[in-house]
């Protein structure tokens, strides 16, 4: 087991409501602890508390009560917002609201030109962001000439150009197209066995199920925490989720009389238990 | 109301640097209450596509014939079977602008030459097709709502010009689960009352194979497949050429056909996958 990178304890966080109704708590008491190298999918219906909490763990939000240590830096602490944020970077929903410049390796350098990076360190590091996402060739371009899946890739390298130890990604691929999709899970997976840690926030269960471990949210509290094969083989898990296809199907086949054990999450293992029952 | 869409071509920056052929002689046929689904991988030409289907973009070449009228035409014939398309745009609730959901959903009505009266009327029976109770949402502000609720309410919007064929670009884009389903519930309770007809544009192909009767397939600003889901979705190979999907049950039948199972292969739905696979294995 690897040392926790991300410790959050007892962490509760309101909006300031507008109308001075009753202020409802996006987080009431979230506890957890994020190892390093893991790859942890954030699940739950909107407004279950989800990009609360990661926002909260790169200080863009700051715990209404409860704490949040980053790397053991407590991010209550302003002096130390700089390297806190260097540390985790964040990725967001909409390609077009996270690109800055108008050329694509500028706007992967805005990030270590802000940490003060030298301008030789700068060019390297850029290089090396724009080509671990398979973006080198299109370095020259305009944002507005890239496809979506390419933008969202665009931004995962300023992510990576500030050398961040974990990446959060807030729902990345909930824009884009199934190959724009595909082409942003490859290159999590790539930098997952690169051992970067990642966080990716989804409402794709089959993209929950690519990670080591699942959260899953609701009403601002964790209501299940662990791997995808202990969720998805929960019969009725009670949450209010839905299962990856192969689940669903197995469950009703179930319940005609076919024999196959719970532990078949994927298409794969689905039609290996149905061909051996032959 | 038939929609015919004959050579339809459509060029961006025509003569400049970027041009794009966004459109190429695209030819097909929307019967009155059919459910189409229109697929393609992104930059194919949908949204292209279905900007000409209300007159928003005019044709470079080709028409679009409604009910035997050109929709381009400058008659008032032409301008009222305009009126008659509905088109939801991606991410609709961008849109909402007034201070009240029940003035937005006046906003078309009212631009219609409705009275006061009809145009409330029409927009509260509009907010309760969509799901949500008029009385309770309409002294609020649209901005307050949930995503969800802004969303139905922008589709409320449209339905409140009560057209005659919905067309919608990808209305569950960035929705959650619980979310995708009840906006499409939603879509399909509309069509039922209200009779009109449904182009659905979309990357979900499960949604296509459980809803739509038609299928339309673009690439590269080209129409490159007709037929119905189960024509459209038997033809693995070339749909994986296009850059796109089987939807989860056809693609589950044929790994089990492809381990030599005995199984049929023209299955859509999670349904008829237990169905089939009952009869198979037991």
């Amino acid at each position: 087991m690897n040392e926790p990178i991300i410790n959050v304890e007892q962490l509760y966080f309101s909006y300031a409501s507008e109308e001075g109704g009753e202020q409802i708590p996006a987080l009431a008491g979230v506890s957890l602890s994020i190892e390093k190298g893991s790859f942890v999918a954030m699940i739950g219906p909107n407004g279950s508390g989800k990009s609360t909490l990661a926002k909260c763990l790169n200080a863009l939000l700051l715990p209404g009560s409860g704490t949040v240590h980053v790397f053991g830096m407590d991010t209550r602490e302003d002096a130390l917002v700089w390297d806190i944020r260097k540390s985790v970077g964040m990725v967001f929903q909409n390609p077009d609201n996270q690109l800055v410049s108008s050329i694509v390796e500028d706007d992967v350098a805005f990030g270590p030109e802000n940490l003060g990076v030298e301008p030789a360190e700068i060019r390297k590091r850029v290089d090396a962001a724009l080509a671990s996402v398979d973006m080198y060739e299109h370095r020259q371009k305009g944002p507005h000439l890239l496809s979506g899946g390419q933008k969202q890739r665009v931004a995962i390298a300023g992510v990576l150009a500030m050398e961040s130890q974990c990446i959060v990604l807030d729902e990345p691929t909930a824009m884009l197209d199934p190959s724009g999709r595909k082409e942003v899970m490859d290159i999590i997976h790539r930098l997952h066995a690169d051992g970067k840690t990642i966080v990716l926030i989804t409402h794709f269960m089959e993209e929950a199920a690519q990670a080591d471990r699942i959260i899953s949210m609701e009403r601002g509290k964790i209501v299940f925490d662990g791997t995808p094969r202990q969720l998805f083989s929960q019969e009725d898990n009670g949450h209010n989720l839905d299962m990856p296809f192969a689940v669903q199907l197995a469950a009703k086949l179930r319940s005609r009389g076919l024999d196959i054990p719970k532990q078949a999450i994927t298409d794969q293992e689905l039609v290996e238990y149905l061909c051996a029952s032959k | 109301m038939r929609i015919e869409v004959k050579g339809l071509t459509h060029v961006y920056s025509e003569g400049m640097p970027f041009e794009t052929v966004a459109l190429e002689d695209v030819n097909f046929v929307l019967e009155p209450g059919s459910f189409t689904g229109l697929i393609g991988h992104t930059g194919s030409g949908k949204s292209t596509l279905i900007q000409h289907l209300n007159g928003l973009l005019r044709p470079m070449e080709g028409a679009v014939i409604v009910d035997g009228v050109n929709i381009a035409d400058k008659s008032d014939a032409a301008r009222a079977l305009r009126r008659k398309i509905g088109l939801v745009f991606q991410y609709p609730e961008h849109q909402l602008f007034e201070e009240t959901v029940l003035k937005d959903v006046c906003f078309g009505p009212k631009n219609l030459g409705c009275t006061q009266d009809e145009c409330e009327e029409r927009a509260l029976h509009a907010l309760s097709l969509v799901g949500l109770d008029g009385k309770a949402f309409q002294d609020r502000s649209p901005f307050g709502l949930s995503g969800g609720e802004k969303r139905r309410v922008a589709i409320a919007g449209v339905l409140a010009m009560e057209p005659d064929v919905l067309i919608l670009d990808e209305p569950t884009a960035g929705l959650d689960p619980a979310g995708h389903r009840s906006i499409l519930d939603m879509v399909r309770q509309i069509k039922r009352e209200r009779d009109l007809s449904i182009l659905l544009v979309t990357h979900n192909m499960d949604d296509v194979a459980r809803l739509a009767d038609h299928v339309l397939v673009m690439q590269s600003g080209r129409l490159v497949m007709e037929g119905t889901p189960l024509e459209i979705f038997s033809e693995d190979a070339k749909l994986q050429t296009l850059g796109l999907s089987l939807p989860q049950a056809t693609r589950l039948m044929n790994m089990l056909a492809e381990r030599g199972c005995d199984v049929r292969t023209d299955i859509l739905t999670l349904q008829e996958a237990e169905e089939e696979i009952v009869r198979a294995f037991i």
